[in-house]
Order: C-alpha cells, then sequence, then structure tokens
C-alpha cells in the first residue's frame, strides 16, 4: 500500500516537472472552477442570465465595454455569461462523452483482443467499417435525424461514435499481453477467463488509455463546437462554445468580439488538455518514443493519438 | 504484388458494404424519417402516403435489402429540398471537393513533413518554438481558424473574395485566362485554411518518426562511415521515417474530410461538405445517407492508395 502512495506521489512529481505540464494543470482546474461555479456567481452579480436578451436597441452587437467586457451578439444577450455558461455545457458534454466511448471501446477493444480467431476478425472488419466514416459526417447524419436533440442524446452521440480508435488500441495491448508469461500463469492457476480479462489484462492496458482520454477531452471539445457551429450540435438558445458563433453571428467582420471571445475560450481550453496529453504521454508511456518501426505499431500508435475532427 | 492488390481491393469492397450497412442502420435507429421533418409543410395525409411510397412502412429486413439492392444499382435516392437525384447533386459537388481537397492534402502533407523532420534535426529553440505553434494549431477549431481567415483575408484586407467557387455571373464572360485567374482567387484562402490546420497533426506525427529513426544503430553506422549530416537526415533517416507517415495518410483521411466539412461551410465552397451542411437544415435525409457514404468511399479507396503507396516505398511489405 505504502509503496503504491509513493509511486504516484513520484508520478506526479515526474508529470509536473514536464514543461507545460504544470501550467495546463494549472488552466484546466481553473476552468472547471469557472464552469462549476461561474454561472452562478454571474447571474448573481449582473442578475441576467446566457439567454436573456438585454435592451435589443441599444445592446444589439454592442463593443466590449465595462458592463459587458465580452460585449453582446445580434441577440443582445451578454457574452461573458455565455462563454462562461458554454464553459460548464462544453466541459460537461466532452468529458461524459469521453468517459462513455473510452468504456465502450476498451470493452470491445479486450473482448476482440483476447478472443482472438474469427470473433477477432469478424469484430476488426466491423471497426474497420466504422473508421472508415468520417466521424464529423457521421455525427451529422445522426443528428439530423433527431431533431432538436436533448442534450443527453447529443452525448450519446459523440460517445457513441468515439470509441473505434481505443479499441484498436486496447485490442493491439491485448494481444501483445495475452501472449505474456503472467497472464498464462494466471490461467494456468485457475483463473477465468472473465477474471483474467478483469483483474490481470484490463489494468495493464489503462495507462495508454489515460493518455488517449485526455487528449480525446480536447478533440470532443473541438467537435462538439463544430457540430453545434453548423447547427447539428446543442439546440438553440443553449449556450455551449460552438453555438455562441451559431445563433449569435449574423456576419463576420464587424462582430469581432463575437468571433474572438468563445473561439479563445475553446482555443486555450483544448490547449490546456492536449498538452497535459502530451506530458502524460512521456511520463506515462515512453515506449512511444521509439515504437513506429512496424506499420502495425506505427497504427496503433497512431490510433493512440485522438484525430483532429475524427 | 497483384495478389496482394486484389486482396486489398476485396476488403475494401467488404468494408464499404459494411459502411453502407451501419450508416443504414444507425440513421435507422435515430428516431423519425425523412417525412417527420421535411423542411416543406406537408399535410398528413401527404406524409402517409410518401411514406408507404418509399417503403418506409416494411419491415426493417426488407427495408435493408432494398437500400442493398439500390446502392448496388447506384441509386443513393432523391433530394426533396433539391428536387434532383443524390448522385446528381453528389456528382456536381465532388470534383469540387476534390480540387480543393487534393491541393490541400498535398500541400499540408509535404510541408507538415518538411517541418517535422527539419525539426526533429534541430533541438533547441527553434524545435521548442514550432512545436509551441504547432500545438496551438492543432487546438484551433477548424471553422473558427476558417472564419479568422475569413475576417482577416475577405472582410478587411479585402484581398480575397469571402467565399464561393468563381465570381457569379462575371465568370462566364472572362477570357480563358482571367476565368482560370478567378479559380486560382477563389482557391487561394479555402486551400491555405485547410492546409495550415491538418499540417500541424503531420508535423508532429512526422517529428515523432523521424526521433524514432535517427537514434538507430544504422544511423550511427552511416555517420561513422562518413556520410553528411545532410545526407544522414535526408537519404537514411527520413525514408525510414517515412514509411508509417504513409499509413498515417491513410488513417487520417477521416478526420481530414471532417475538417473539409467545416472549411467548405465557411467559405460557402459548394462541395461535399457544403451539401452535408445544407441536408441538416433541410433535414434532407436521403442526401445526408448519401455525402456519408460517398465520404466513406473516399476513405476506403484512399485507405488503399496509401497501402499500394506503401508498398511502392517500402520493399518490406512487397514480400
Amino acid at each position: 500500500m505504502a509503496d503504491t502512495t509513493t509511486a504516484s506521489r513520484s508520478f506526479v512529481r515526474r508529470l509536473l516537472r514536464q514543461p507545460g505540464a504544470r501550467w495546463s494543470v494549472i488552466a484546466i482546474a481553473l476552468l472547471v472552477v469557472v464552469a462549476v461555479f461561474g454561472p452562478s456567481v454571474l447571474r448573481h452579480i449582473q442578475g441576467y442570465g446566457p439567454n436573456d436578451q438585454l435592451q435589443i436597441v441599444q445592446l444589439k452587437n454592442a463593443p466590449p465595454s465595462w458592463a459587458h467586457p465580452f460585449g453582446t451578439d445580434r441577440l443582445g444577450r451578454d457574452l461573458l455569461s455565455r462563454v462562461v455558461t458554454g464553459a460548464q455545457i462544453s466541459l460537461a458534454i466532452s468529458v461524459v462523452a469521453v468517459a462513455l466511448s473510452i468504456t465502450v471501446g476498451t470493452a470491445y477493444g479486450l473482448v476482440s483482443g483476447y478472443a482472438g480467431g474469427w470473433v477477432d476478425a469478424v469484430m476488426m472488419r466491423i471497426l474497420d467499417g466504422f473508421l472508415a466514416i468520417p466521424r464529423v459526417l457521421l455525427l451529422i447524419a445522426l443528428a439530423t435525424m433527431a431533431d432538436r436533440m436533448p442534450l443527453w442524446k447529443l452525448v450519446l452521440l459523440i460517445g457513441g461514435t468515439g470509441w473505434f480508435g481505443v479499441s484498436r488500441l486496447i485490442r493491439a495491448e491485448t494481444i501483445v499481453l495475452r501472449r505474456s508469461t503472467f497472464i498464462e500463469s494466471a490461467h494456468a492457476l485457475g483463473a477465468s477467463m472473465t477474471r483474467t480479462m478483469w483483474r490481470h489484462v484490463l489494468p495493464n492496458v489503462l495507462t495508454p488509455v489515460i493518455v488517449f482520454a485526455t487528449l480525446s477531452v480536447g478533440n470532443v471539445i473541438l467537435l462538439e463546437s463544430g457540430l453545434s457551429y453548423l447547427g447539428a450540435g446543442t439546440k438553440i438558445p443553449t449556450a455551449s462554445w460552438g453555438a455562441i458563433f451559431n445563433d449569435g453571428m449574423g456576419s463576420a467582420g464587424d462582430v469581432w468580439w463575437v468571433l474572438l471571445f468563445p473561439g479563445l475560450a475553446i482555443l486555450i481550453t483544448v490547449l490546456a488538455f492536449n498538452v497535459l496529453g502530451d506530458a502524460l504521454r512521456d511520463v506515462l508511456d515512453p515506449r512511444h518514443l521509439h515504437a513506429s518501426h512496424t506499420p502495425q505499431i506505427a497504427e496503433a500508435a497512431t490510433s493512440a493519438t485522438p484525430e483532429k475532427n475524427g | 504484388m497483384r495478389r496482394r492488390l486484389a486482396a486489398r481491393l476485396g476488403q475494401s469492397i467488404v468494408v464499404t458494404f459494411i459502411v453502407a450497412t451501419i450508416s443504414f442502420f444507425a440513421i435507422r435507429a435515430a428516431p423519425g424519417d425523412p417525412f417527420s421533418y421535411s423542411a416543406k409543410p406537408l399535410s398528413q395525409s401527404l406524409r402517409e402516403q410518401l411514406r408507404r411510397e418509399s417503403g418506409y412502412d416494411r419491415p426493417m429486413a426488407e427495408q435493408y435489402l432494398r437500400y442493398l439492392r439500390k446502392i448496388a444499382r447506384g441509386d443513393l435516392g432523391y433530394s426533396f429540398n433539391k428536387g434532383e437525384y443524390v448522385t446528381t447533386a453528389l456528382a456536381q459537388a465532388l470534383p469540387r471537393t476534390l480540387l480543393l481537397a487534393g491541393i490541400a492534402l498535398v500541400l499540408s502533407f509535404v510541408i507538415g513533413i518538411a517541418l517535422g523532420v527539419t525539426q526533429a534535426t534541430r533541438a533547441g529553440w527553434f524545435d521548442r518554438m514550432t512545436s509551441t505553434v504547432i500545438l496551438i494549431f492543432y487546438s484551433v477549431p477548424d471553422f473558427w481558424g476558417a472564419m479568422i481567415m475569413l475576417t482577416i483575408f475577405a472582410s478587411w484586407w479585402r484581398l480575397f473574395p469571402p467565399g464561393d467557387i468563381v465570381t457569379p455571373v462575371m465568370h462566364d464572360y472572362m477570357p480563358a485566362w482571367k476565368a482560370f485567374a478567378d479559380r486560382v482567387w477563389h482557391l487561394i484562402l479555402p486551400v491555405a485554411s485547410l492546409t495550415l490546420l491538418s499540417l500541424a497533426g503531420i508535423a508532429r506525427y512526422q517529428r515523432a518518426a523521424m526521433l524514432d529513426v535517427l537514434p538507430s544503430d544504422f544511423i550511427r553506422t552511416a555517420r561513422a562511415k562518413g556520410v553528411s549530416e545532410r545526407g544522414l537526415v535526408w537519404r537514411h533517416a527520413f525514408r525510414n521515417a517515412l514509411t508509417p507517415m504513409v499509413t498515417i495518410l491513410g488513417l487520417t483521411l477521416p478526420a481530414f474530410l471532417g475538417g473539409l466539412v467545416f472549411i467548405e461551410r465557411v467559405f460557402t465552397w459548394p462541395g461535399i461538405g457544403s451539401l452535408a451542411a445544407e441536408a441538416i437544415e433541410g433535414r434532407d435525409y436521403d442526401l445526408v445517407t448519401g455525402t456519408v457514404i460517398v465520404g466513406a468511399i473516399l476513405v476506403v479507396f484512399g485507405n488503399l492508395l496509401a497501402d499500394l503507396l506503401h508498398a511502392a516505398i517500402d520493399p518490406r511489405v512487397r514480400e
């Protein structure tokens, strides 16, 4: 027990020694605080919410001022409170969606890699089919059919289309592990298949999953904002980061603040998660530094990095 | 080689079939059908009639078989909002998408690879600085990056047109050279945006692949034999770091097409991506399915191409 604590403490220390990891942890912590408390605090101070239309005549597309530091959009809504509320919505969507896709992907990859044989072959061909569909297009198609989707359905859709890469990764790791001596000895000791998978294989494949999940959060934020920008994401007037553009901006150019502030919020958040993911990988999985000599491993390494828009 | 090609081709066809199956069931699983959300006002009885005519009241298995038969015949359905066959709309949009995507794909790979190699061989401030800039570009939402480019270069400085593929109307009256220049002028901004936003990921991979190869024994041997640093990097290390990149080319295609949807939307480039975005607004059922299938086919055959390329540059794959 004492060993684990020391190990995890030294892990944290090694992580924080990574360049950039420190500020990304701080940035994410700040973001979480803003997302949790920001909207209610702002409402208390300002006296209006993110969807309240203020005086439409004076405050339509008003540039940043002391009363409205981020300006207002074309419907006369305060952008600061929309961006802050967006932090809550977008972060929540992406964290839950990533948790969902990691769980499904891990289970699928574990079963496929462990079963081997024709089960594995069939499961992998199905996965090839999923991987061939551009995720943005698939999500657009699904969102189109589910008109005026409640938030939980959007989360379900995003999470349900994000597990393909992770299951490939887990499968590759599982296949390597399955041949190892300690799994063989677990079998020899009479451990059942489920027990071996659950107690012995799973803990050993989790390391790359942590990295994948961290990088995925950033990617899903990008994806959700893109979908909402296209009008296939959160429904009006929900103030998710992408939707702020979609229904807050008439034409670009003269309303630079509507373009700038939500975009910067997305950029900073995604950047923080990407920096943290890179740092985690360097600390947890030094293998990737010299792993891509064969195409198979290169492929596994590629699926270890969630693709932007993918 | 020929056998490998045949096997891969067979696999591609199987994957295409699976894609068609997935899109059928995924979309059927979503609530509603094309006639419950059509943008055009329809009476209840007309909706029922359309449903019957298109076979949406039949059992799922029958619908699925009918759908496969239709696709095999190359019939992707009818777009109610555009008033034309989906294949017609797609055939019109596809060459425009390929033009934009082809140029941007080549540019982003060439620049991204060159950047990654240079980074890997120049540790220190250059590597740190470019890595940071690349990570920032990697974290930019594609639609936002494109909108910034549009705002700066088309709205504020008016150097480039704010979208579309050619100057409307006037293009038809231009002499040949001017019409060509007009096309190029309209291409620059979308191509530049797509390239800038896609090359970041490629440079990241190439840098990692080079850092992988550079410490190898064969590089040390070559250096000991007196190969110049330049030859070491480009002739020995780079060639070995290029093979994983070809695999990556195939694997990044779906994501690349995803980015393309946003770029086309922002620059109102009338390609597949715009078609898909338009189809959302109009709840245009068949058109959406059609774009998904065509997108997937592009990916599958892009992968096939990457595989052949891989065999061409790596003798180990050729058997």
